[in-house]
């Protein structure tokens, strides 16, 4: 028995050795895991799922990619461990959410900074919107805005809780239209601030547009302002803020995509950078992206590079005042 | 009475089949420590993607509904609760299986999911409007209240003595503050990488209920090398329906509590089964004997916990809201079709919400059949000898709480938990009021606090969390919940003084 184990051993080192040995030319050799710091079922895991059931295909990577789930703490739990645990080996992804991971790292505690990272490429954006129920008399911003100034503090709104994507989009409301109001952030993530507009709990929220575009569809609420640069074709009616005067760029919108440790090596980065882009745009990918209302936003290793700083900056300015 | 028009669409060979894969695979999966009904659904997710949508659903439905009976197999057999939903299951299911009564312990409980299963989607089924606008009308106050109320039955659930019960609560609801906090973003207790997430809960369970357990087997050492039960009792299918005939009314507590909470978004179905189980206990003449291996303990937390799946989807079915994280894993289900919960889905698919909820319901009888099939063969699972037996659990302990979030840091604290509650159970403290605690404890502070920064900007605290018809009626059971247990407490109390002076 000893002998068997021993052989197992040896045969094992020798693999593993020979892997090594091999440098990474024929990258990748084996299936791929990629890390999900929200649970299974959720956006994130659902949206990894789609985008990256065809790795297998001929023309991606050649090798399946697995979806490895560690939630908890808004995502830091898993972050932390991809930043100070996970191999730089190239077999290791993980599945990354702007803004929140770099504006976790701003506000401090968590053991990653966009430095700790390098982007591969960017699958989805999905922008904040502004909800009310759908019996609510509020049917613009300025309804909203108004109702704000005359009662300062007063006007309750639920998000999916702190510097995620809905926190920061009611920030910068609050600061565009220059009013207080009382930003009430849930635990349960976007579905449990949902559930209190639709229960008349709050006054109104902001939430996924995913999420709220179901909700409308649905009769339950309103869509009042869209928090990006530009219309949402899935919304093509509803305006923007800044179409309604309110100076709010896109610094709220939750972009998703796949990201590597910092430590990985050059050759591996730029294969990836170069096959998952094509990875994304695969029709079936698409479809299905469609069909489950998850707005796609397809950008190479560069242009995430360019997001990632320029998100950096205005999220140091906007928290640095709380 | 649309959904009898849908009932042949399940019994197609291939849906027919799925459905038969979903309820097998569902008992396998539920049977194995840590694999919640969320994990099953979600590892079964992928495989929808081939199948159509109506095919996808059945075998999700079914799954879902399985595991949820699934858990009590591990509960009775190995006092490992598969899930919060299975606690209730192991105070008395364990007991049973030690005093050689395993197999009547499985048949109850499976025929009680069942009963309790069925009763759950026909509600569903008929009363999904009203349910809908009932779900809706918890809000953050209704909440706390309803999470104060689980705190109550702290005191007197599974202990001798209230006292250690509440003690053992406090500790629950302590270490529930552990981790990062959502909603006033502060960082509590964390002083080890693995409680960055807080503790998770499937992990602390497995410790709790199983670790002690496994000490204390290896504590006899090699002494006795037999089993603990050497012959495991035989028990026709037909006595556990008579059985099951005769505690009409810890069925009826247990289909109508589990009902009725797991219909409310984010808390009903992990707290279903005990309170479930603590009314029936309050309820019964017998109520000495809860905790002794009753079967009315195992009938009440079994069909709390199989009738809260029905209605636990309303909120996902009709407002597109998922109610729990499993509802949230059938919405990926759905969502990968193009259909959207809500009046699309039964407006414009009608075929397909019609065979998933049918399935459901033929999903549970299922069940109960494959069920009853195994448990004689299961119970035997009594007659391993115990060094044998304190690895096997040991083994899926590590294995259950390492799969939650492939985190070892959950293994620690399961092990850790598992240690701690050795030495308290020494002193009397038992595992459930400790859960209740860790469970209810997130659901009272986060909805007291959302509650209060709604109650600021609006009218204040008072107001909020005391008007409205709603909270009064709650505030009302849970000094009635405490008056009772008082009352209790004092009045065995005086009859011990008694039996003292008559000795």
């Amino acid at each position: 028995m000893r002998n068997v184990i021993a052989g197992a051993a040896m045969a094992l080192l020798s693999l593993t050795g020979a892997a090594m040995a091999d440098g990474h030319a024929n990258y990748p050799e084996r299936p791929i895991m990629m890390m999900v710091s929200y649970g299974a079922g959720g956006a994130t895991d659902f949206q990894a799922r789609i985008v990256t059931m065809t790795a297998g295909n001929e023309d991606a990577l050649g090798m399946p990619i697995a979806i490895l789930n560690k939630p908890g703490a808004g995502g830091r739990v898993g972050w932390n461990w991809f930043a100070t645990q996970a191999e730089a080996d190239g077999y290791t992804l993980a599945a990354y959410n702007i803004p929140h991971f770099i504006a976790q790292s701003i506000k401090g505690g968590v053991e990653y900074s966009a430095d700790s990272f390098e982007p591969i490429a960017n699958w989805g954006a999905d922008p904040a919107v502004f909800v009310v129920a759908a019996d609510s008399e509020m049917n613009s911003m300025d309804d909203v805005v108004t109702f704000a100034k005359d009662n300062p503090g007063k006007l309750t709104f639920s998000g999916a809780g702190l510097f995620v994507g809905h926190h920061i989009a009611a920030l910068q409301l609050e600061k565009a239209a220059g009013v207080k109001m009382a930003y009430i952030p849930t635990k349960g993530g976007g579905a449990a601030a949902m559930k209190a507009v639709i229960a008349g709990e709050v006054m109104g929220g902001v939430n996924n547009l995913s999420d709220a575009f179901r909700a409308q569809e649905a009769g339950n609420v309103k869509i009042l302002g869209v928090f990006d640069l530009e219309r949402n074709e899935f919304l093509p009616d509803v305006p923007t803020l800044k179409e309604q005067g309110y100076d709010v760029d896109n610094a709220s919108v939750n972009f998703r995509g796949v990201m590597v440790p910092k430590g990985t090596p050059q050759a591996i980065i730029d294969q990836l950078a170069e096959t998952v882009p094509t990875m994304f745009e695969n029709k079936r990918v698409a479809g299905k992206m469609k069909a489950g209302g998850s707005p796609m936003h397809i950008m190479n290793r560069q242009e995430v590079l360019e997001m990632w700083a320029a998100r950096e900056e205005t999220l140091k300015e906007l928290l640095a005042g709380l | 009475m649309e959904f009898l028009f849908y009932f042949g669409d399940v019994f197609t060979p291939i849906n027919f089949g799925l459905l038969l894969i979903g309820t097998i695979g569902g008992l396998i999966l539920g049977a194995t420590p840590g694999l919640s009904p969320t994990m099953a659904v979600a590892l079964l997710i992928p495989f929808t993607f081939q199948l159509e949508a109506a095919q996808g659903l059945i075998l999700l439905g079914a799954a879902y509904t399985s595991t949820v009976a699934g858990g009590a197999v591990s509960a009775i057999l190995l006092k490992i609760p598969g899930a919060p939903a299975n606690i209730a299951t192991t105070l008395d299911g364990h007991t049973m299986a030690q005093k050689g009564e395993g197999a009547k312990a499985l048949q109850i409980s499976f025929l009680a999911s069942a009963v309790g299963g069925v009763f759950g989607v026909l509600l569903l089924i008929f009363l999904t409007p009203v349910l809908a606008q009932w779900a809706l009308a918890f809000g953050p106050s209704h909440l706390f209240w309803l999470a104060i109320l689980g705190v109550t039955v702290i005191g007197s659930l599974d202990s001798k003595s209230v006292v250690k019960g509440l003690l053992s609560g406090c500790i629950g609801l302590w270490l529930a503050t552990i981790g990062f906090d959502d909603i006033m973003g502060a960082q509590r207790f964390i002083f080890h990488p693995a409680l960055g997430g807080g503790i998770n809960i499937i992990a602390a369970l497995i410790g709790l209920f199983a670790i002690p357990q496994v000490i204390t087997m290896f504590a006899k050492g090699r002494a006795r090398n037999d089993a603990e039960v050497l012959e495991v009792q035989k028990h026709p299918i037909s006595g556990a329906i008579a059985e099951l005939g005769r505690n009409k009314r810890a069925m009826g507590i247990g289909t109508l509590t589990g009902s009725i909470i797991g219909l409310i978004p984010g808390v009903g179905g992990q707290i279903a089964g005990l309170v479930a189980y603590d009314q029936s206990k309050k309820f019964s003449p017998d109520r000495d004997k809860f905790g002794t291996g009753h079967p009315e303990g195992v009938i009440a937390a079994e069909s709390a916990n199989n009738a809260m799946v029905g209605p636990s989807l309303v909120p996902l079915l009709t407002l597109s809201i998922p109610g729990s994280p499993t509802a949230a894993v059938l919405l990926g289900g759905l969502l990968i079709h193009g259909i959207f919960p809500g009046t699309d889905l039964f407006d414009n698919h009608p075929d397909v919400a019609w065979t998933f909820i049918n399935s459901m319901l033929i999903g549970q009888v299922l069940m109960c059949i494959f069920g009853l099939y195994v448990a004689g063969m299961a119970a035997r699972v009594a007659q391993v000898p115990q060094s044998i037996m304190a690895a096997v659990v040991l083994g899926l302990a590590v294995f259950g709480s390492y799969s939650v979030q492939s985190s070892m840091g959950d293994v620690y604290v399961m092990a850790s938990l598992g240690v701690m509650m050795y030495f308290l159970e020494r002193f009397g403290f038992s595992a459930a009021p400790l859960v209740l605690g860790l469970i209810l404890g997130p659901i009272a502070e986060a909805n007291f606090i959302q509650g209060s920064m709604i109650a600021n900007a609006t009218d204040g605290m008072a107001p909020y969390f005391l008007g409205g018809g709603l909270n009064i009626f709650l505030i009302v059971v849970v000094v009635a919940s405490v008056a009772y247990s008082g009352y209790m407490e004092l009045r065995t109390r005086r009859y011990i003084s008694k039996e003292e002076i008559m000795a």
